[in-house]
């Protein structure tokens, strides 16, 4: 089962998976199936917004979290904002304009990821990041304190004070350790709710390096495009796209989801190497490119391109298909990120969105935090079967061979012993996994039976 | 700056009745919410304050109760007098199988779609009347429309109750007082948890935004979302014999 009700469980749409979706619209009730005294594998769902099948659970019960979507208290002064944990971000966003912080701006959340329609608690299971990494760090950075539920039918407040080994494990922790019910998050001032952006030609991968460090003290968002028809000396050619706060200006609200944009999955996919040619040669000489040349825009059309057409990953049609985002350290970062791409363009498999990013120097807020420093790349592949498979297993031995790593928001096949050699404090966070909590990734992951 | 809307609701943790609410909280209003549960009732009002509500007031009891009146309507006059909008919008389905067995709980699902509505109405409807402006939103259901094997106790309170409406609609109009019935088809909430969905069901938000445009446009009937009106008018015009094999 790969949808419920029409909606899909897991974005990718490639693992289907036999499980039971409950929807509780209490948070006691939520709590309760937490603690439900049969022992069936039960797992904390929200908008099923990533790929792979870490909000599946095979054979078990998915306590879905997004009728549990009511802001609890905000208070002005502080910026602190507690809500349910199936609050959308958007739904945050919504709010927004009306939040005036103290020096004439807006209170505004530090950390959004590329869709703005994910559960507050999808946020932090994932510890997810943003464009401005290099600036606030992820999502669980900002987090102040959550309350999370157990199978033993206990409700566990977490912060940097109270239960912190547990708050750490949680943060990043795949939905493993428990079902989050509420958290607070520590919002930012921003001055502005529009954005100035550029939007630079890079002809290399040399390019984007330089930009993106040119780009760290004064930019805000930073990512870029890559065309991965590209090769040799023109690898890494692509589009850097940067963009920080205006001051003043009250945007407009970012609009609801669009209701039934791509309804249902064509049988034959509709995106192909053909389209992806044109696609990419579109991108990459579309007007209003250039250094200097600015464009004001409200931050939900820069921050979210794709939350423009509802549904778009259905364009993959029926299989669905695969995301792979990895990041690499910085001494190998250029030259692996060369290797990957080259070993994509080789393998004749061009991806649609190639998005790269660099990740600033920060400690990871979760024992399983994805962000390390250096570059990450991200890579949508329509599932061909064992063809994108074995590719995928190729940039695995790349990215490991770096010492990096892949994000598990994306990833749905890799095995346990690169997840091991990938995250080293995965023995200190099976300590805190929830005997009752499972997911189709954790028990790829060998981390649960 | 105006004086913001005042909005009471009769059944606020309705999963219909919290979308409605978040859309008048958007524009500020003040609001009395009545319910059962004190703890759902702190949390939507905990919701809707967050979501630009100017005040939230709660009073909780159980709406069939007609010992409750009072309180309810001497905390709702303390909480912001006439409201501007009422919406009723509690209710239960009951269980047609089990209370056709069971004559007690069959009154029951009469008493709380029926009775408990038109008793909490008829006061609140003299108020606006005496005022001389006004909204009276009601949920009813497309299931008051036609007897169906599957659900007629409901139906039969839910029908009854828009007979009722049909008739204070027309009593109201010289008082500028709207009067809005409005009929939704499935809609996916915690009442029809156990059903199977299907594309014919709407989200509580699809319904809502429906619900607020009907009452600021002061409509009559509703049918939400629209295309339950055609479906329910070859519901009604379906020949007995036809509908007794199809066994809705
Ligand atoms: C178009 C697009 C762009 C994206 N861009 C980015 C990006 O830029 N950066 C980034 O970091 N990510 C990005 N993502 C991934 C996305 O942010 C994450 O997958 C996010 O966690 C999804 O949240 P969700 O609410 O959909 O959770 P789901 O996908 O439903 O679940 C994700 C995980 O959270 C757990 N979980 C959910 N709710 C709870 C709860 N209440 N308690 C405990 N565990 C819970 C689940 O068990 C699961 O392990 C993107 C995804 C898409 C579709
Ligand atoms: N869902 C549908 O498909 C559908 C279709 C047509 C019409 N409707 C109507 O829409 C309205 C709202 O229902 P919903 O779909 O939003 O379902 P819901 O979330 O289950 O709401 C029903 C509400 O009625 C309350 N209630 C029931 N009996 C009560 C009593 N004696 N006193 C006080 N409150 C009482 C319930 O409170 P507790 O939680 O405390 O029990 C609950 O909040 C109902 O009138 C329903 O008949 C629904």
């Amino acid at each position: 089962m790969v949808e419920r009700d029409g909606r899909d469980l897991a974005w990718g749409r490639a693992h289907p998976g036999g499980q039971e979706v409950l929807r509780p619209a209490w948070l006691e009730e939520a709590a309760a199936l937490a603690a439900d005294p049969d022992p069936l594998p039960r797992l904390g769902h929200g908008a099923g917004r990533s790929y792979g099948d870490e909000a599946l659970s095979d054979g078990g019960r998915l306590i879905e979290t997004t009728a549990l979507d009511r802001f609890v208290a905000f208070d002005p002064a502080t910026g602190r904002l507690t809500c349910e944990a199936g609050v959308l971000l958007h739904d945050i966003l919504r709010q927004v304009r009306r939040w005036r912080g103290a020096e004439g701006g807006w209170w505004f959340p530090p950390v959004l990821p590329g869709t703005r329609f994910v559960t507050l608690g999808g946020a932090i299971a994932n510890d997810v990041h943003g464009k401005n990494h290099h600036r606030r760090g992820t999502f669980g950075e900002h987090v102040v304190s959550l309350t999370l539920a157990r199978s033993d039918g206990s409700l566990a407040t977490c912060s940097a004070e109270q239960n912190p080994e547990l708050f750490r494990a949680t943060i990043g922790g795949l939905g493993l350790t428990g079902l989050i019910l509420e958290a607070t998050l520590q919002l930012m001032p921003a001055p502005g709710l529009w954005l100035e952006c550029e939007e630079i030609p890079m002809a290399d991968l040399a390019g984007f390096f330089a930009l993106a460090e040119e780009s760290e003290a004064d930019w805000e968002y930073t990512a870029a495009w890559v065309d991965c028809r590209a090769s040799g000396r023109a690898l890494g050619r692509g589009v850097f796209g940067r963009a920080r706060p205006l001051p003043g200006g009250e945007a407009p609200a970012p609009p609801e989801l669009p209701r039934l944009a791509v309804p249902l999955a064509p049988p034959v996919s509709p995106l192909n190497r053909l389209t992806l040619g044109a696609f990419n040669a579109l991108y990459g000489r579309r007007p209003g490119l250039g250094r200097g040349r600015l464009r004001r825009l409200p931050y939900h059309r820069q921050l979210f391109p794709l939350d423009a057409v509802g549904g778009w990953n259905r364009l993959y049609g029926r299989a669905g298909f695969y995301q792979y985002q990895c990041v690499v350290p910085p001494p190998t970062a250029r030259a692996t990120i060369a290797a990957l791409l080259g070993a994509v363009a080789a393998a004749g498999e061009g991806s649609f969105l190639a998005v790269l990013k660099t990740f600033g120097a920060r400690a990871p807020a979760g024992l399983l935090s994805f962000p390390m420093p250096g570059a990450t790349l991200a890579l949508d592949f329509p599932n061909r079967g064992a063809k994108t498979l074995a590719l995928l297993d190729r940039l695995d031995a790349l990215v490991l061979e770096a010492g990096g790593r892949v994000y598990f928001a994306k990833d749905g096949r890799q095995g346990a012993e690169a997840f091991r050699r990938s995250y080293p404090l995965w023995q200190e966070f099976r300590r805190w996994i929830d005997p009752r909590f499972a997911s189709a990734l954790s028990r790829r992951l060998e981390l649960t039976p | 700056m105006s004086e913001s809307l005042k909005v009471s609701i009769y059944g606020a943790t309705s999963a219909i009745a919290q979308a409605v609410a978040r859309r008048y909280a958007a524009r500020g209003a003040r609001f009395f919410l009545a319910g059962r549960s004190p703890e759902h009732l702190e949390r939507v009002a905990g919701d809707l304050a967050v979501r630009g509500a100017a005040a939230v007031a709660t009073h909780a009891g159980d709406l069939a109760e007609a010992a409750g009146d009072a309180a309810l309507q001497a905390a709702e006059a303390a909480a912001h007098g006439v409201p501007d909008v009422l919406l009723v919008a509690f209710g239960t389905l009951g269980e047609q199988q089990r209370d056709e067995q069971d004559p007690a709980r069959a009154a029951a699902t009469l008493e709380t779609n029926l009775v408990a509505p038109v008793r909490l109405l008829l006061p609140a409807a003299a108020a606006m009347e005496r005022r001389g402006s006004g909204r009276l939103v009601v949920i009813s259901s497309v299931a008051g429309e036609r007897g169906r094997r599957s659900n007629h106790l409901y139906g039969a309170a839910k029908g009854g109750l828009s007979i009722f409406l049909a008739g204070l609609r027309d009593r109201l109009a010289p008082a500028g007082v709207a009067v809005v019935d409005v009929r939704p088809g499935f809609v996916d909430t915690p009442m029809t948890r156990d059903f199977r969905k299907g594309p014919l069901w709407a989200s509580p938000e699809r319904v809502a935004d429906d619900i607020v445009a009907a009452a600021d446009a002061g409509r009559a009937v509703v049918y939400t979302p629209w295309f339950w009106r055609w479906i329910m008018l070859v519901i009604r015009n379906l020949p007995a014999a036809v509908m007794r094999r199809l066994n809705l």
